[in-house]
């Protein structure tokens, strides 16, 4: 009998930790309210339940050394992504990667990282990131993905793609060379460095694009910045964020998804629930852990583990997105390490770690 | 007779040794201090630029997964590193990052370029309470 039991627990964590190892993207399910034919309703009782999920791969950061060498461990992080959102199920509608395809801009970079992405068997979408955007301020990765923001629909769902890197012309046009431009916005923590934003142009298309959709439609922001403000000293920072949280203000289902900071971060801001999306590069440190300056995580954010560094895709990862209701449910898949689920709850109106709110790790102390 | 001089010049230095050896000023503090803040810029050159300084092979640098040196808790060293099966010191982890995530070769311990990033880790987490062996 004791046997038994522990040959089937044996049996259950075997089963979970081939699965785990599987799987280290994090995958996305959605279940929005849908007209049958067509646009979402406010009436409640006629909607048709449309539930899908969607994977998210960013921060691939590829880099190249010279020539036709690239850095080995940033390419494995995406190559490892790629195939293994080819193997979920259920299958993904579509794939999001979430910027900072290269590390520094350049051609052979973006083709070399598109060419990875290739290998994906799903309609593939991308948010711009800051290390693809400022050698050519986005015209190489335009010629590859398209617009530096647009905006579509599925299932019932107004997805909308902001390009959220931009700053100043001031800045932009202070550096001698385009390549010192790119190196000055690529070192993350270079006090030479100047806040991202969304700007005027871009908030004003936003706010056109979404006066067409109705206030109960579910709404999902994808963003490489966090549209809210963390620490500015890292650029885990949106300058214009309340602004754009503004023009979000008036819908019931808002989610924001970003990329950027390289670990797992959660918040609810009045309406607005944020999810982070993990890189499949490196992790980052959490911003409070730098002793000298003040941050503010989000409260309700449960860290992710602190990196192994012995194991060279620990604290990495991709994720698969479940939205659910309006409301997504981020699955963390991270090698080297158990996944990890964040849920938007109708309870307590806030994403929530599904395991470790309320009873965190010692591993998950960052300092 | 070198070997008579040789003592008296023993006996002079410890003589005055003992006489001016607690004794500094306002400016041996500034002109020690600057010493080691030019210790730490290297330091910081070295973090950021690890390409061009040579650190690696593959131009990933140290500040890439650690801005301003985060995540690099120098106060808990030395300390038992379970995958290397020993008590090691600080400056060995920056060689294990050196050998691995940059490819490259490890720093002799008394160089240059690894007093330099000791001095900047350590000055970017000025302030913090000393925790030798925390995990």
């Amino acid at each position: 009998m004791s046997a038994d039991i522990s040959r089937r627990k044996f049996l259950e964590r075997s089963a979970l930790g081939a699965a785990s190892a599987l799987f280290p993207i994090a995958m996305v399910n959605v279940v929005f309210g849908k007209k049958k034919g067509g646009e979402a309703t406010k009436s409640k009782g006629t909607r048709e339940k449309s539930d899908f999920t969607f994977a998210y791969i960013s921060d691939a950061h590829i880099q190249q050394i010279s020539g036709n060498k690239f850095v080995r461990n940033w390419d494995q992080g995406l190559k490892r992504a790629v195939a293994e959102a080819n193997l979920l199920v259920p299958k993904p509608d579509f794939v999001m990667f979430g910027g900072d395809l290269g590390q520094l801009g350049k051609k052979v970079e973006l083709d070399h990282g598109a060419e990875i992405m290739s290998a994906c068997k799903y309609k593939t979408r991308y948010v711009m990131g800051e290390h693809d955007y400022y050698l050519d301020m986005g015209a190489y990765w335009e010629k590859l993905f398209g617009s530096h923001y647009y905006s579509f629909d599925h299932k019932g769902v107004h997805f909308v793609v902001l390009n959220s890197v931009l700053t100043y012309d001031s800045w932009n046009n202070k550096w001698p060379s385009a390549e010192e431009r790119m190196n000055q916005m690529a070192g993350l923590d270079n006090p030479n460095g100047t806040p991202f934003m969304v700007g005027e142009a871009q908030r004003s298309w936003l706010k056109k694009d979404l006066a067409k959709v109705g206030r109960d439609t579910p709404v999902i922001v994808l963003s490489h910045s966090p549209i809210q403000k963390i620490y500015k000293g890292w650029n885990f920072w949106t300058e214009d964020a309340e602004q754009v949280q503004a023009l979000l203000k008036p819908f019931s289902k808002v989610n924001v998804i970003y990329g950027h900071v390289h670990q797992i971060q959660y918040n609810q801001i009045g309406n607005i629930s944020f999810n982070s999306v993990m890189a499949t590069s490196w992790p980052w440190p959490y911003p409070q852990t730098y002793a000298l300056v003040k941050s503010n995580l989000p409260v309700l954010t449960v860290p992710m583990n602190r990196a192994d560094p012995f194991f060279e895709r620990d604290a990495t990862g991709w994720q698969f997105i479940d939205v659910n209701s309006g409301k997504v449910a981020a699955t963390y898949l991270l090698p080297d390490n158990e996944n990890r689920t964040v849920k938007y709850s109708n309870k307590t109106g806030r994403p929530e770690d599904v395991k470790y709110q309320d009873k965190r790790t010692a591993a998950q102390e960052h300092y | 007779m070198s070997k008579k001089i040789t003592t008296i010049f023993a006996v002079m230095t410890l003589a005055f040794g003992f006489i001016y050896a607690d004794t500094f000023t306002k400016e041996d503090i500034l002109r020690w201090q600057k010493e080691f803040d030019a210790a730490a810029k290297y330091g910081r050159q070295l973090w950021e630029n690890s390409a061009e300084y040579k650190l690696g092979t593959n131009n990933v640098a140290c500040a890439q997964c650690h801005p301003n040196a985060a995540n690099t808790h120098p106060e808990t060293y030395p300390k038992f590193q379970k995958q290397l099966g020993r008590v090691v010191s600080l400056a060995d982890m920056v060689n294990w990052c050196i050998i691995n995530p940059l490819e490259g070769k490890p720093l002799k311990l008394d160089s240059k370029e690894m007093i330099a990033l000791l001095s900047y880790i350590h000055s970017e987490r000025r302030g913090v309470k000393l925790a030798p062996g925390k995990h």
